[in-house]
């Protein structure tokens, strides 16, 4: 399969300000890739540089096989974005935005986009100006979904959805996916990204700091253990990959590098366990990992 | 009183984000203020020099509309208060005028009020605010404007008249802009309605002064020279604006403790659950966010030119048996109507070229606003986006153009008999259009390149006007005015049609919205 988003290098600076600082991303056709970050560490500005709307002052981008800021018109008839913060013209009417929009990108499906009204339970006759923040995002939406192109660039498209719009957002993307699309998707949302994410990339200040499958990444992470034994702890500090030990009698408490598991699952053995939890880890911990800056060395 | 709590930090907050702009307009009038009479020195050093030129002006209906009643125009005073208070009391409408309903209207629409309302602010704080800083700025405009009319000799009783004028004239449009924020929801409709308001103010002052003058009493700028600087100031006047202002207020005040936050008088209605063919493409779209400024503009001009038109008959009756105009006149080679009728043309395609810049600044906020990122995600390149809205610019021009000559041409058509004239005036003011659209071509090229700066192009049309109307008052040398596109553009109808010019100027704003086209193809989305 070839890759439907393929950037290497990117960089742009806003004055002063390095925005992106040698970004690299490869997103392979069919994937939902999510793209994620802290803020202001790159990811709208990223799409926005896939969308040929700024140009990379450094790094080679391709987007569908073609050169975004050559070929933007050209390419925007195979692509749908969303904003996360979604800006409409007040006096015209949701379903007036939707065709708009749609006939913009090049038409709309229209069994779709009815569809798509029905089950975001928008009310296309409202004036923009009327609409909350959580129904400006589903104009969007739903002008993008309704639309049948091969990639998705969806920038936090669902922020200010509830959580029931938020479930119709994930089928939606199914089916897109299901008919062969393509998705990236920036998101914050964890359970999003965890239930709807083939393949991650995480970035931290213009650079790709992590990618990989979330199964891949999650390797990368530690494993709490907490174990109660039949004699006096020992020997813990000298294994390879534990960290933060502590021993309270007969109990010890640590995590431990997920690659390093085995051994120290035999050492406890050894050390006669009478009773033993581990905790897997959770994606806020591979997230919170990877966005705080002063843990990128491993030492914590 | 509860309900004013929070207004103290307000008012500095208002300040603060406009300390800038409000200096840049309060120094911009003062400076015009002080260049017009050291230039009418200069011009006129005696009182016999002045009193020629008074005779001249004194029977000039195309004088009077434009700039208000003769009062004692043998005094430099009197001359100073003539040439600068109609234009001093528009500049200080208008300063007035986006100051309230940037502050007002725009911060509900753009949810900034709902977040300050949610503090300890009370209900009328906001309002208060705003119009506590309108007062500042309005009270450093006129002292700075006595001070500098007193600096310069002027007597101190006529100086405190003409700066109560523009400054008192200033508030009332803060009043006016303070109930039209209140009524509409949108920004946008709240300082239209406050502008269509000094629009005709100013048609019923130029009616009023050019015939008995009854007009004029309904008019707030009629109001500001009705005070007379310079020729034995009525004091009283002062009061009428001072009733007229309070009862604006307390309107704005009782409407706002009526409604909710965000809202209007006008509820919002439903538009439509699917969009129109016409709608679904750039043009559709661009002709769709431009329609109701078009029409707007497109009124204003049309009665300002019936306005005009319906002056023009009476022009020779002015005239009378004054043999130095009819002399001025000869030498000129002109019709005394026609030089009118050409200087109205002229006026009121300036006043068109500000909608042009209006509508090409469009594609600027729809940029800024973040509107224009949907838009350019879809299939069509950038030239053809800003294709679609300066189509529409350029359309608009001449809309508003044939607009404005077809007012003056009807009119003075049925005044005089002759429907001649219809194609005549709409000739001589669609001659302009090559001029203003090389405004345009400026502010596109601007936008193109360094779009922050875009915006100069209101200070370019500002800048033409003066050069094209003080010109000579402020002795500005002639190499100068020549750079005003309008000098070029033959006069219709005391002039001959011209060619070249129009050709030139054609290719010229041809070649500078190329030019923005091509920057704009270059340069990053500013979102």
């Amino acid at each position: 399969m070839g890759a439907a988003i393929s950037a290497r290098g990117l960089v742009k600076t806003f004055g002063p300000t390095r925005a992106l600082d040698g970004l690299d991303l490869e997103v392979a056709t069919g994937e939902v890739h999510g793209f994620l970050g802290p803020n202001g560490s790159g990811k709208s500005t990223t799409i926005r540089v896939l969308l040929g709307l700024l140009r990379a002052d450094a790094g080679e981008v391709e987007v569908l096989g073609s050169d975004p800021w050559r070929d933007a018109a050209d390419l925007h008839r195979r692509l749908a974005y969303v904003a996360g913060d979604v800006e409409l013209w007040p006096t015209l009417s949701g379903g007036e935005i939707i065709d708009l929009l749609g006939r913009l990108r090049g038409g709309l499906d229209e069994r779709r986009r009815a569809e798509l009204l029905e089950r975001f339970q928008l009310d296309p006759t409202k004036k923009a100006r009327t609409y909350s923040k959580g129904n400006r995002q589903k104009v969007a939406l739903v002008a993008a979904l309704a639309s049948d192109v091969e990639l998705y660039l969806l920038d936090e498209p669902t922020s200010g959805l509830d959580p029931l719009m938020e479930i119709e957002f994930q089928r939606a993307i199914r089916e897109v996916t299901g008919n062969g699309s393509t998705v990236l998707l920036s998101s914050h949302i964890l359970g999003e990204v965890e239930e709807l994410c083939d393949r991650v990339s995480i970035i931290r200040q213009g650079r790709t700091v992590e990618r990989g499958t979330l199964q891949e990444l999650r390797h990368l992470t530690r494993t709490a253990v907490v174990a109660e034994l039949s004699a006096q702890p020992a020997g813990f500090a000298e294994l390879a990959g534990v960290h933060d030990l502590q021993i309270d009698g007969s109990t010890v408490r640590f995590s431990v590098d997920s690659v390093d598991l085995a051994p120290v699952l035999e050492h406890l053995a050894r050390s006669g366990v009478r009773s033993l939890t581990s905790s897997p880890p959770t994606l806020e911990e591979l997230f919170l990992r990877h966005y705080d800056a002063s843990s990128s060395d491993g030492s914590s | 009183m509860i309900h004013l709590t929070g207004t103290g930090p307000l008012a500095r907050l208002v300040l603060r984000r406009d300390r800038v702009r409000l200096a840049v307009w309060v120094g911009a009038i003062a400076l015009l203020t002080y260049t017009q009479v050291a230039g009418l020195k200069g011009l006129y050093p005696d009182r016999q020099s002045l009193a020629e030129a008074g005779q001249l002006v004194q029977d000039n209906a195309a004088f009077i509309a434009m700039a208000g009643p003769p009062v004692a125009l043998d005094t430099l005073g009197g001359r100073t208060a003539f040439e600068i208070s109609a234009f001093g009391m528009v500049l200080a409408a208008l300063m007035n005028l986006f100051l309230v309903t940037r502050h007002l209207r725009g911060d509900e629409e753009a949810g900034r009020a709902e977040l300050l309302r949610s503090t300890v602010v009370g209900r009328h704080a906001s309002i208060t605010a705003v119009l506590a800083t309108a007062l500042l700025a309005d009270a450093v405009l006129g002292g700075l404007l006595f001070a500098v009319l007193i600096g310069t000799g002027l007597p101190a009783g006529g100086s405190a008249a003409l700066a109560a004028g523009i400054a008192g004239v200033g508030l009332l449009f803060a009043g006016m802009a303070a109930v039209s924020s209140q009524v509409t929801e949108g920004t946008r409709a709240a300082s239209g309605i406050a502008g269509v308001a000094l629009a005709v103010s100013f048609v019923l002052r130029a009616i009023g002064d050019v015939g008995d003058g009854r007009l004029s009493w309904l008019s707030p700028l009629g109001w500001g020279q009705a005070l007379r600087p310079y020729g034995g100031e009525r004091w009283w006047v002062l009061a009428l604006m001072a009733a007229a202002l309070v009862a604006l207020i307390w309107s704005a005040y009782r409407i706002n403790s009526h409604r909710d936050l965000g809202a209007g008088i006008v509820p919002p209605r439903a538009g439509p659950a699917r969009a129109e063919p016409g709608l679904l493409s750039p043009t559709g779209l661009a002709v769709r966010l431009h329609r109701g400024a078009l029409a707007g503009w497109t009124l204003a001009l049309l009665l300002a030119g019936v306005a005009y038109g319906s002056i023009s008959g009476d022009v020779e009756d002015f005239v009378g048996d004054n043999e130095t105009i009819a002399d001025i006149m000869a030498q000129a080679g002109g019709d005394l109507v026609e030089s009118f009728l050409s200087t109205t043309a002229l006026v009121l395609a300036m006043i068109a070229t500000a909608y042009s810049v209006q509508a090409t600044l469009r594609m600027r906020s729809e940029e800024q606003a973040g509107r224009a990122e949907p838009v350019l995600a879809g299939a069509l390149s950038r030239w053809r986006w800003a294709g679609s809205h300066l189509q529409v610019v350029v359309a608009g021009t001449l809309v508003v153009l044939a607009a404005a000559g077809l007012g003056t041409g009807v009119t003075y058509g049925l005044i005089d008999g002759d429907a001649g004239h219809v194609p005549r005036l709409l000739a001589a003011s669609l001659v302009h259009a090559p001029a203003a659209l090389v405004v345009v071509g400026v502010t596109v090229a601007l936008y193109g390149f360094v779009p922050r700066f875009a915006v100069a192009g209101w200070a370019l049309v500002a800048a033409l006007f003066v050069m094209g109307f003080f010109g000579d008052i402020l002795s500005l040398p002639e190499w100068f005015l020549e750079l005003s596109p309008f000098h070029h553009v033959p006069s219709l109808p005391a002039e001959d049609v011209a060619v070249l010019p129009l050709v030139l100027l054609s290719v010229l704003a041809a070649a500078l919205i190329g030019l923005g086209l091509a920057g704009l193809r270059r340069r990053d989305l500013q979102t």
